[in-house]
């Protein structure tokens, strides 16, 4: 660029001209114009005149605050501007210090000076610009050089300036805890006075130091109650509302007190901020409080009849909070919360989704269930997501509590699927084989409902659902033994449209097709040896295969199996997936009728269409696809050759090849058939490593090795639900490991071994089973409701969950549902209020042993209530005396150690309260007045104080009331 | 504690930024992308929690061209907040009589006045709007009496003023 003309030197633009500028650019030369803006800014902004600096920082300071234009490299020029003697010098300087200082700005500690002149100057509107910089970038060493100017502020004649200051502690507690020691005494004589400015941002400092370490501040409870019933000022009730809620928990009598005076301001104002505020203290912290729940409830009940769309949401949102503890409120309301699920306003949709949820319970689950799903069909796709990731959380709370007919819940699990919207493919794949796992009644249905989902290639080419179809795919290889027409799945599995699916996947189709073909097979040898089974050399090979099957538990399907052979047609090739008919239509029989349509024909046409899909997908670029296609083409080639053989088959009983195909099916076959059940999250933890096992060293040397190289996402199924804590974890490559390694009578052997081993680690197996034979049709079609009108069916809804509380007459038992031992999947939701009872007795137990005495006794005195100024006086004193404690007791505690602790270090003060256990019960009658400041202080005194016994006074074994 | 004061105009150009916690330009840049969208007869919260992070929440207001946001934490009160932002609004127009989108663009430095009249720190320090006014039209003269140190306005359109 050409150096400066006589015009730029002479002139400068300012930030009007700028702002001009900018407008009149079109969006293409707007960058242009910047960037020579910021050129001149930069030339500027080195001029030694203060003003053109300034305008420069200023226009600077403008274009980073709307156009994000970095100003990091101007902060000395601020720094410059605030030093200048002229008022709207420093105001542009502050505001750029303010608006791009950071505590690792280099330059900050170079204001420290220009801030301590600031805020001493006379000019109010100058100390304020000062204290504004230091609230928003006060670091350590700003806050540790200018406590002393702060505290001298804070007594400040002009109001506008003492409350500034006040709300610069804040900062100064926050980055440099010593200023408490300082400044706390004067904070909490502000407090004084009920309508102030100056209360109402002490309140609000509290609000925010509350929030913190609400502890510290329980001896302040009677200020507070003094303003909470004084005070007309709403701002100022609202944040004295906001620290109780803080305080309550710790001090159960508080609640006592505090009813009454928020249910009177609850009635008479009319200002709905501090009314929903007042609703929001009561329902979360004076829950056992009935009339106040009572009218917090009707005043709920009057912001839902609002018409203002904030109101009605932070009423549902009140009731939600409500409801857990509470559930009539949900309850009472319910029409109300069911027409919001059809509102226009999302938050509200959403609040009243949750509340829909909270009322679902074993009995009208269903239903609720039902219009739901309808209803998502017809809402837009977040919603629609919503409905059906509430849906999924709540039926799988607790190991599926509230789910009694999981054929139904299933089905319901399909329909989700087919939501156009649906995204949820994650979580119902996580369900999807949970419930395969623990759930063996189901196993039919669930395997119904895989066929659906695989069969239905519109499904593939919705990547969200792609995770679901991979626990599809599993339910099917798993659980084929239920399946009607294991060959339909297979073409289904091999289907052409699954080169759409992402590899990880693919490799769980392979798998399961891989399976599925076990058991054909498996079941045609079966098949044949009943036919055959006069010739004795086959006889002691059954045997074999009988006394494996007993071995892992499958006797009865075993005996199924035998009783079901019936070789009655024969000549049924895969072409025809109609399946034989099993009379009732009900799949929840184990149909193991069809397998003798499972002909040489159609075993050999299954062998054909699997090389065939395969042999492309052992050349794969994914490794997994490649090696599993590789290993499952390898086993076609072994059996292929005895079934492409007919004249070796017709004379087949002693052929050797049958003989070691068939054993190998046997085998494969038995690993297959190994129950997986679910296995907690901690079980791999609680195998002890092997001392000599050194896993750490080569892991190292492995990531030397292969750092650049990413790794595919493994080919396993993690099923880690959030919502119990729990998860089942097994891998796809384990089962390959399992049955590729060796496949030998060691498969099922090592594995009867292993779960002798570690018997811990494994579900008891389950004796009995309970057959589930009649289970109405989930999901019946005649039953499902004109999906046209929802509101008619929210409506419903609302009669169908008034008769919620009274349970149906449940046909059937609900199925055993597996869970693990050990409490491992405690309920959450008896989980959450044993835990908050924990801390809840803690507090208790710590305030009655420890601060309660103090903060009782410093309230013991009625007349001592607000005179925080003697208080002051005595803490002064007080911190003599202490010191002098220590020179007379310099074995009690180190008196360095002393000054690093300050008051908002929870940990240590717990330690000393409980310390101070047995020193308390004796305080001197004179210190009492002391103590409550001394609280805040420095606890630490406290001790050596007690443990001077100068005048015992025993302490009264029942605690004064606090707030008398 | 208030996190975030943003006024932003219908089509997502900001009029008004101020950040009481530090953020980084991208970021801040990021925040106003995102929030920006919203349907007229709504309820005037949007979920925040995602892009401020946990314990944040967001409420605005629609006037005219212009929607007036403030992030804030749980210590604040959503209905209260609402009310803050109609006093900022109504003391932006007695301030400029009428204010319009107009008024916001060419007085950035008083914008920023009358916010720090209002909120201190994150903190609500005055609610009254004869009070805030009061407080700008002082430091206004202050301003316009520390400039007139320099007689000759060196900008352009300090020139044109005259």
């Amino acid at each position: 660029m050409a150096s400066p003309s006589l015009m730029d030197t002479l002139f400068q633009r300012g930030l009007d001209d700028i702002i001009k500028g900018v407008r009149h650019q079109q969006s293409s030369t707007e960058s242009i114009f910047m960037s020579r803006v910021i050129e001149e800014i930069r030339r500027e902004i080195k001029s030694t005149d203060l003003q053109t600096k300034s305008t420069a920082l200023q226009k600077l300071t403008y274009l980073n605050s709307i156009h994000f234009i970095d100003m990091s490299w101007a902060s000395f020029h601020a720094i410059e501007c605030i030093s200048s003697p002229a008022f709207s010098h420093k105001k542009i300087g502050y505001l750029a210090i303010s608006q791009s200082f950071s505590e690792s700005t280099p330059v900050i500690l170079l204001i420290s000076n220009q801030l301590r002149k600031d805020l001493k100057s006379g000019n109010e509107f100058e100390v304020s610009l000062a204290l504004d910089c230091l609230s928003r970038i006060g670091t350590v060493d700003l806050c540790r050089d200018l406590a002393s100017e702060v505290f001298i502020l804070m007594s400040s004649s002009k109001v506008f300036i003492r409350k500034k200051a006040i709300g610069v502690v804040l900062r100064l507690f926050e980055k440099y805890p010593d200023a408490v020691r300082v400044c706390f005494k004067k904070l909490v004589e502000s407090l004084e006075g009920s309508d102030s400015p100056i209360v109402s941002a002490v309140v609000g400092v509290f609000c925010e130091l509350s929030a913190k370490d609400p502890r510290s501040y329980l001896p302040l409870a009677p200020e507070f109650y003094r303003i909470l019933v004084d005070s007309k000022n709403n701002w100022v009730l609202i944040k004295v509302l906001k620290i109780f809620v803080k305080l309550a928990p710790l001090e159960p009598r508080l609640a006592k007190r505090l009813v009454e005076p928020i249910c009177d301001h609850m009635r008479k104002t009319g200002a709905k901020s501090l009314v929903f505020e007042c609703i929001r203290t009561v329902v979360t912290s004076f829950t056992e409080y009935e009339s106040a729940m009572k009218l917090a409830a009707e005043k709920i009940r009057e912001f839902l009849m609002e018409d203002d769309p904030n109101l009605k949401y932070l009423g549902l949102h009140a009731i939600s909070i409500m409801a857990p503890k509470h559930l009539w409120a949900v309850l009472e309301n319910k029409d109300v919360v069911i027409q919001s699920l059809s509102d226009e306003d999302p938050n509200i949709k959403l609040e009243s989704l949750r509340l829909v949820m909270a009322m679902a319970s074993e009995s009208n689950l269903m239903e609720t269930c039902r219009v739901l799903v309808n209803y998502a069909l017809k809402s837009d796709p977040d919603f629609c997501n919503e409905i059906l990731g509430s849906i999924l959380s709540t039926c799988c709370q607790n190991v599926y509590e509230v789910i009694i007919d999981f054929d139904w819940y299933v089905s319901l699990l399909g329909e989700m699927s087919r939501i156009p919207n649906c995204k949820k493919g994650e979580e119902i794949e996580n369900q999807l084989i949970d419930i395969g796992m623990r759930v063996k009644d189901v196993r039919p249905e669930l395997v119904r409902i895989a066929r659906d989902l695989l069969i239905d290639p519109a499904l593939l080419g919705n990547p969200f659902l792609h995770r679901l179809l991979s626990a599809a795919a599993w339910v099917c290889g798993e659980y084929v033994e239920f399946s009607r027409n294991p060959v339909e799945l297979m073409e289904a599995l091999l289907q052409p449209r699954t080169s759409l699916l992402p590899s990880s996947i693919r490799t769980v189709y392979v798998q399961s097709a891989f399976k599925i073909l076990i058991f054909c097979i498996h079941s045609y040898f079966l098949q044949k040896e009943d036919m055959t089974s006069e010739v004795s050399d086959l006889a002691s090979k059954r045997e074999c295969s009988e006394s494996s099957d007993l071995a892992t538990g499958k006797a009865l399907v075993q005996s199924d199996q035998d009783e079901g052979f019936n070789p009655r047609e024969s000549n049924q090739s895969y072409e025809y997936p109609s399946v034989v008919d099993t009379g009732d239509g009900q799949s929840s029989t184990p149909t193991f009728m069809e397998k003798k349509s499972l002909m040489h024909e159609s075993i050999v046409n299954l062998l054909n269409l699997m090389e065939l899909v395969l042999s492309p997908l052992s050349s794969s670029l994914d490794v997994e696809i490649q090696e599993r296609a590789c290993n499952v083409l390898g086993f076609i080639e072994l059996v292929q050759q005895e079934f492409s053989n007919p004249l070796i088959r017709k004379e087949a009983n002693l052929d050797r090849e049958e003989v070691i195909a068939s054993r190998v099916v046997e085998w494969v076959h038995d690993g297959f058939s190994e129950e997986l059940g679910p296995v907690s999250v901690t079980a791999q933890d609680r195998v002890p490593i092997p001392d000599e096992l050194v896993l750490k060293e080569n892991l190292t040397d492995l990531e030397a090795i292969c750092g650049g190289v990413e790794l595919p996402a493994p080919g396993s199924f993690s099923l880690t639900s959030p919502y119990y804590g729990e998860s089942a974890v097994f891998s796809v490559s384990n089962l390959q490991a399992e049955e590729d390694s060796e496949p030998s009578t060691e498969s099922t052997s090592l594995l009867t071994e292993h779960r002798k081993r570690h018997e811990l680690y494994y579900l008891p197996s389950e004796k009995n089973k309970i057959p589930a034979n009649d289970y109405p049709p989930a999901n019946d079609p005649s039953s499902s409701i004109n999906t046209n009108d929802a509101t008619e069916d929210l409506v419903k809804l609302a009669d169908q969950s008034l008769v919620s509380k009274r349970k149906p007459n449940h046909a059937k038992p609900r199925p055993v549902v597996v869970k693990l031992e050990e409490g491992e999947a405690a309920p959450v939701v008896s989980k959450k209020p044993e835990l908050k009872d924990d801390l809840l007795s803690g507090a208790i137990h710590d305030i009655l042993l420890g601060n309660e005495a103090k903060a009782a006794s410093s309230q013991s005195n009625p007349s001592d209530k607000s005179s925080s100024k003697r208080k002051g006086k005595a803490k002064h004193v007080d911190l003599l005396d202490s010191n002098l404690a220590v020179g007379e007791q310099p074995n009690h505690e180190n008196p360095s150690s002393r000054r690093s602790k300050h008051r908002g270090d929870g940990k240590q003060k717990s330690k000393k309260s409980k310390g101070k256990k047995n020193g308390d019960g004796r305080e001197d009658d004179g210190e009492k007045e002391s103590q409550k400041i001394r609280d805040h202080h420095g606890r630490h005194k406290s001790r050596q104080r007690a443990d001077a016994p100068i005048n015992v006074v025993p302490q009264t074994p029942d605690i004064p009331d606090y707030l008398l | 504690m208030i996190k975030s004061v943003l006024v932003i105009n219908t089509q997502g150009k900001p009029r008004l930024t101020k950040f009481y916690d530090i953020l980084t330009v991208e970021k801040q840049q990021e925040l106003l992308r995102s929030v920006f969208r919203r349907a007229d007869n709504v309820s005037n919260f949007v979920e925040a929690e995602s892009i401020f992070g946990p314990d944040s929440r967001l409420v605005y207001k629609h006037y005219a061209t212009l929607y007036f946001v403030i992030v804030f934490d749980s210590s604040e009160n959503e209905l209260a907040m609402l009310d803050l932002i109609q006093v900022f609004v109504e003391t932006l127009d007695k301030c400029f009589r009428n204010v319009s989108e107009l008024d916001m663009v060419f007085n950035y430095s008083k914008l920023h006045n009358i916010l720090d009249g209002i909120i201190f720190g994150g903190q609500v320090m005055e609610t009254s709007s004869a009070e805030i006014i009061r407080a700008v039209e002082e430091i206004s003269k202050l301003e316009a009496a520390s400039n007139s140190i320099s007689l000759v306005p060196k900008t352009v359109s300090g020139w044109r003023s005259r």
